[in-house]
């Protein structure tokens, strides 16, 4: 089977093998449960797990008390918007949010809306940023959370946190974001940022998949959730069921990596995907980069390709794997809702590539990849209709369409 | 999504790609679907004046490659048919062939919808020339 490159880093990472290292002994030798609090088997699984709430909180400047474990971002979303509602539901019932948020936070918000939530949909500007004065303007005596995501995982954009923080701090409303992409990439302070829960994942980092946190502040003010699981009354009442030790192993070491190599691996990064960029800019025309440069993850590049459709493209480059915002990629077979809330049109959606690069990202590798991405969408113009049109001077948006 | 081996040929040696003269009268031109939806086929025939018989085709899409494929088959079967032998493939057809998965039937729709645009287009421009030749005689 030939070599595979591996380009889709914000779908997940491949674990850095130290990572595997911390991990093993806590799968046979180590295996107690955390919550045995009589046996040394017991004991060694909560220091192995104390250590890394520790490794863990200290990569975005929280106390390790405020690091609740769950299964995954998904859930850790799912808790803090339910848990914040349910908790609060006697403050107000009003919750702000972005379009363009990640579905665990979206059909968690269409769920909370069915019983009872009002629910505020930010929209984004071209570049992907939410607007500080809607931001202001929603702000109701009803409000009692906004949810904003750190970094997209589509396109990258960073949201400003820290204005976002400032703003929910001063109306005495709670600050959640879902801070998965930026983990590791870009430096977290909870304080600075005024934030007060955050949902976090393992497998993004370079740890095992099945693990996240969500952290939850614990003074000023102190936060308080409904627990979404019931059960043993573990991590603080707020998350019940025995700890997946080893998966919390993996998480802890991870953060401890991304905390000692983040800045210089962010500036390679950040090196290799403009290398990729401007490679692209370069040798082919009308293509775009989707969202904005300057507040974007230094690991994330997502362009469209116009007059290619992304599907067809990914097939031409199928010995690299990156992801696309076209309808025939995804599950609903709907293009990107990312990509359209940045108004850039459908078509672009549906021409659009993801790359996301990471840790074992090379040079060599990029290059490869512009250049195999080059190749196949200057193959696939000559196969596209559009692109014939454009260069005989046809406007495209004033062809009578057969829309099915 | 694992494609099919048809699919895969086409997508890779896609047949009679390329584009034949809109203007010429025994040209028929045939564009179906939206870039807003993901898909645009278009489909050209030349049809032999004397025999009736579609002599030439050419395509070119934009859509993923299950579209790439349906319209590159569909270029081939109509090649050597008369327009109502043409007028008779059907989708079905297109999806057996090339093993299409029930996400991709549209593709194969869109390619007959393709077919039947280029013929309609012929026959418009036949029905048109031959009305003014009416008129001038």
């Amino acid at each position: 089977m030939q070599r595979m490159i591996y380009m889709d880093n914000h779908a997940t990472t491949p674990m850095d093998p130290r990572v595997f290292e911390a991990m093993r002994p806590y799968f046979m030798e180590k295996f107690g449960n955390a919550a045995s609090r009589n046996h040394r088997f017991g004991w060694e699984a909560e220091e192995a797990v104390e250590k890394a709430r520790q490794q863990i909180a200290d990569l975005i400047g929280a106390s390790p008390k405020e690091i609740i474990f769950t299964s995954g971002a998904t859930e850790s979303d799912n808790l803090a918007l339910k848990g914040v509602a349910e908790m609060y539901a006697e403050k107000g019932n009003h919750i702000i949010t972005v379009v363009t948020e990640h579905k665990a936070v979206l059909d968690t918000t269409k769920k909370l809306e069915k019983h009872g939530c009002r629910i505020t949909y930010l929209p984004v500007g071209k570049d992907g940023l939410i607007d500080l004065d809607m931001l202001r303007d929603a702000i109701t005596d009803k409000t009692i959370l906004i949810s904003v995501m750190y970094a997209n995982n589509e396109i990258g954009v960073i949201q400003p946190i820290r204005e976002i923080g400032r703003i929910a701090r001063e109306r005495g409303v709670l600050f959640h974001t879902d801070a998965v992409q930026a983990l590791g990439k870009v430096p977290i302070d909870v304080n600075a940022d005024n934030i007060d829960l955050a949902s976090l994942t393992a497998h993004k980092i370079y740890g095992p998949k099945g693990v996240g946190a969500l952290y939850v502040r614990r003074k000023n003010p102190r936060v308080q959730l409904t627990a979404q699981m019931d059960g043993g009354g573990h991590e603080r009442g707020m998350r019940s069921g025995t700890l997946n030790v080893p998966g919390i192993v993996g998480f802890g070491e991870a953060c401890a990596i991304a905390r000692r190599e983040m800045a210089e691996e962010s500036a390679r990064l950040a090196r290799l995907r403009d290398r990729l960029m401007n490679r692209l800019l370069a040798e082919l025309d009308d293509v775009y980069v989707n969202g904005s440069l300057e507040h974007r993850l230094p690991n994330n590049l997502n362009m469209s390709f116009a007059y290619v459709e992304g599907e067809s493209l990914l097939m031409g480059i199928n010995d690299i794997a990156v992801s696309s915002g076209s309808a025939c990629t995804s599950a609903t077979l709907e293009p990107s809702y990312v990509l359209k809330a940045l108004g850039a049109g459908a078509d672009l959606a549906h021409s659009s590539i993801r790359f996301g690069l990471g840790r074992f990202n090379t040079e060599e590798e990029v290059d490869y990849v512009a250049g195999r991405v080059i190749e196949t969408v200057k193959r696939l113009r000559e196969l596209s209709p559009l692109y014939e049109l454009v260069k005989e001077g046809v406007d495209l948006s004033k062809v009578p369409w057969t829309a099915r | 999504m694992a494609y099919s081996d048809k699919v895969l040929d086409h997508y890779n040696n896609p047949r009679n790609v390329g584009s034949l003269d809109k203007n010429d009268p025994r040209v028929g031109t045939g564009m179906v679907g939206a870039p807003e939806c993901g898909d645009v086929m278009k489909l050209q025939i030349l049809v032999d004046e004397e025999t009736g018989v579609i002599a030439d085709a050419k395509f070119k899409t934009f859509g993923c490659g299950s579209a790439i494929a349906s319209s590159s088959l569909a270029t081939e079967w109509v090649k050597g048919k008369t327009l109502d032998e043409a007028l008779k493939i059907k989708n079905t057809e297109i999806v057996n062939e090339l093993a299409l998965p029930p996400v991709k039937i549209h593709c194969s729709v869109l390619a007959e919808d393709a077919i039947k645009a280029a013929i309609e287009d012929y026959k418009r421009k036949r029905a048109a020339r031959e009305a003014l030749a009416g008129k001038a005689s």
